[in-house]
């Protein structure tokens, strides 16, 4: 039949046959919105959050003595606002809390993804996830009345109570969870193809680990350790309540008191009208606030260029 | 151990073709998954130098038998082994065999093309390099094998590139140069081709009958003209469903000539199946 013999098709169909049911398409339409609306809160939450923060931390910055930010301890009331002193203290805590639980979080993952069989798995994740439901309010008296008397202080008898070595291994009690899960959800996912075909050429389990699982999952094992320092950081309750946050003067070393940035924003906003009005110490809180908030997201935005530099897709 | 071929193949009822001696035999083999009996009283030897195809229907445990042959199926979770597997007259279960020494020297090419997500390069040294061999020698050992497999022309301006970029004929090629790199003595192919197009297909079939020279290759296929083009003996399991319960465990029926399961075969049930009655 030849294209020309083709039946036209005019004038049988009108609009409106195939425009459809009028109502069911503004529901759509109405569902799509509040989708659209849903989705948008958070980045509206965030941008209020960043935007409130970095006026008032600007606030801050322009009405202070610049020289203020430099001195030997962080008193807001009185007008010393170290920097340097919250910096070292959330970096050592940080430090002692990934030296910590990365390596037994990773060795954590290693052992269930590759080694323990499926019993002993369906025994040891729920334990591990029991651990990540500790309060931290429990863990912060943990470290302060356990850990710092039997594990610090063995370690350095001079030591007083509140340390932040105490702090930081109350950290990373409480990161442990959160390293194993995600890189054991990272490797449990490299498909068993991979290892059979490690196997089958006489890999060792731990050379399967090691050479083929690792670098498969290694962007899951980035996402877990930068997920796990951003927790660190942000930790709050232990470190007030273990790191000794009355004894904010400047240390480097773990084994003092001293004050993390979280622990300086609490006890500072611990009862917010005492803040109010006593010259700078209420703005700065913000200014904190927005160096631990530029802090996590440059670790976030490392982190996604490290994954995508590394990464091997399966 | 040994094993006396001729009364092991007796036993099944089947005539003995004249062999030269076995690589890899099994005698009285029997495999459970738990407590389900997936494979039951297998007596098979693997020449050297040829090429054994198994065929037979789905779950008639011919890809379980591949994988006792280099003790893969230690990976599974509950998988028991009872019975001998000998390799060059040595019992594969002996528990003083060590299944990594094993996997070195009985390589296998696994149903899905699974190369690492790494390069070409590395995917045919990974077997060398966690043998230890001198990374001066991985040049080499990739050229040749890579050329073993027909595969050097296509990749050899792109050895740093990732293997996911080839496409899957040339996948399964590089999986059979890595297995190749490894210089072992047998090859074990669990459908290798059945995620293949035919042309790959045949590229790969061409492939196993230049390899029979320096390997001997057992192939688990579904495909029977596959298993009449490129094998010298063909092994035919079917599944035997118990009456009591609803268990299937694979037997072997029969193991000859190729030629002779394919044109003559002395059980009805091959016969069946490859004239295409039954499967």
């Amino acid at each position: 039949m030849a294209m020309t013999d083709l039946p036209l098709a005019t004038g049988v169909l009108s609009i409106g046959d195939l425009a459809g049911n009028r109502r069911r398409r503004g529901r759509e339409r109405r569902v799509r919105r509040f989708f659209v609306a849903a989705a948008l809160t958070s980045l509206v939450i965030s941008a209020l959050i960043v935007g409130s923060l970095a006026v008032e931390a600007g606030r801050f910055v322009l009405s202070v003595d610049l020289s203020a930010l430099w001195t030997t301890g962080w008193f807001p009331r009185e007008g010393f606002f170290d920097v340097k002193t919250l910096i070292t203290a959330t970096l050592i805590v940080t430090a002692v809390a990934m030296l910590v639980a990365g390596p037994i979080g990773f060795a954590t993952a290693v052992y269930l993804s590759e080694y323990a069989g499926a019993r002993t798995r369906r025994l040891l994740k729920p334990v591990l996830e029991t651990l990540a439901g500790v309060p931290s309010v429990v863990l912060g008296f943990f470290a302060l009345t356990w850990i710092s008397p039997h594990i610090v202080q063995w370690i350095e008898p001079a030591a007083p109570l509140s340390n932040l070595a105490s702090a930081g291994l109350g950290v990373a009690i409480l990161t442990i969870p959160l390293v194993a899960s995600v890189s054991e959800d990272a490797m449990s996912s490299v498909p068993r193809s991979l290892r059979e075909a490690a196997s089958g050429l006489g890999a060792r389990r731990m050379t399967t680990s090691l050479r083929v699982v690792v670098p498969a999952a290694v962007s899951g094992l980035v996402a877990a350790a930068i997920l796990a320092t951003s927790r660190a950081i942000g930790e709050t309750m232990v470190v007030l309540i273990a790191g000794g946050a009355d004894q904010a003067q400047f240390t480097a070393s773990p084994f003092q008191p001293s004050l993390t940035m979280t622990a300086a924003m609490a006890s500072l906003a611990g009862g917010s009208d005492a803040v109010v009005g006593q010259g700078n110490a209420y703005q700065s809180l913000f200014f904190v606030g927005l160096m631990l908030f530029l802090i996590t997201f440059g670790l976030n935005v490392a982190a996604n260029r490290i994954v995508r530099r590394v990464r091997q897709k399966y | 151990m040994t094993v006396d071929l001729d009364s092991a193949v007796v036993a099944k009822g089947a005539v003995a073709p004249p062999a030269p001696l076995p690589v890899l035999t099994a005698n009285d083999l029997q495999v459970y998954y738990g407590d389900f009996q997936a494979v039951r009283n297998v007596h098979l030897a693997i020449p050297r130098n040829e090429i054994v195809a198994m065929i037979g229907p789905s779950g008639c445990g011919k890809s379980t038998v591949l994988r006792c042959f280099n003790r893969m199926n230690e990976l599974i979770d509950g998988c028991r082994v009872t019975g001998h597997v000998c390799y060059h007259g040595v019992d594969l279960y002996d528990p003083r065999v060590d299944a990594v020494e094993v996997r070195r020297r009985i390589g296998m090419v696994f149903q899905k093309p699974n190369p690492f997500p790494k390069s070409v390069y590395e995917n045919v040294v990974f077997g060398p390099r966690i043998a230890g061999v001198a990374r001066a020698e991985f040049d080499g050992i990739v050229e040749s094998s890579l050329r073993k497999a027909a595969l050097w022309d296509e990749v050899k301006d792109r050895l740093k590139a990732s293997a996911l970029g080839l496409s899957g004929g040339q996948q399964q090629r590089l999986c059979i140069a890595r297995a190749i790199a490894s210089n072992p003595d047998v090859l074990l192919m669990d459908e290798p081709c059945s995620a293949l197009d035919p042309i790959a297909t045949g590229r790969i079939e061409d492939l196993m009958h230049e390899l029979k020279a320096d390997y001997t290759i057992v192939i688990v296929t579904h495909n029977m003209q596959q298993a009449a083009r490129v094998s010298d003996r063909t092994a035919f399991f079917t599944v035997e469903v118990s009456s009591d319960s609803d268990r299937r465990t694979g037997v072997l029926v029969e193991y000859d000539d190729t030629e002779k399961i394919f044109s003559n075969p002395s059980d009805s049930r091959t016969e069946n199946y490859v004239t295409g009655r039954f499967g």
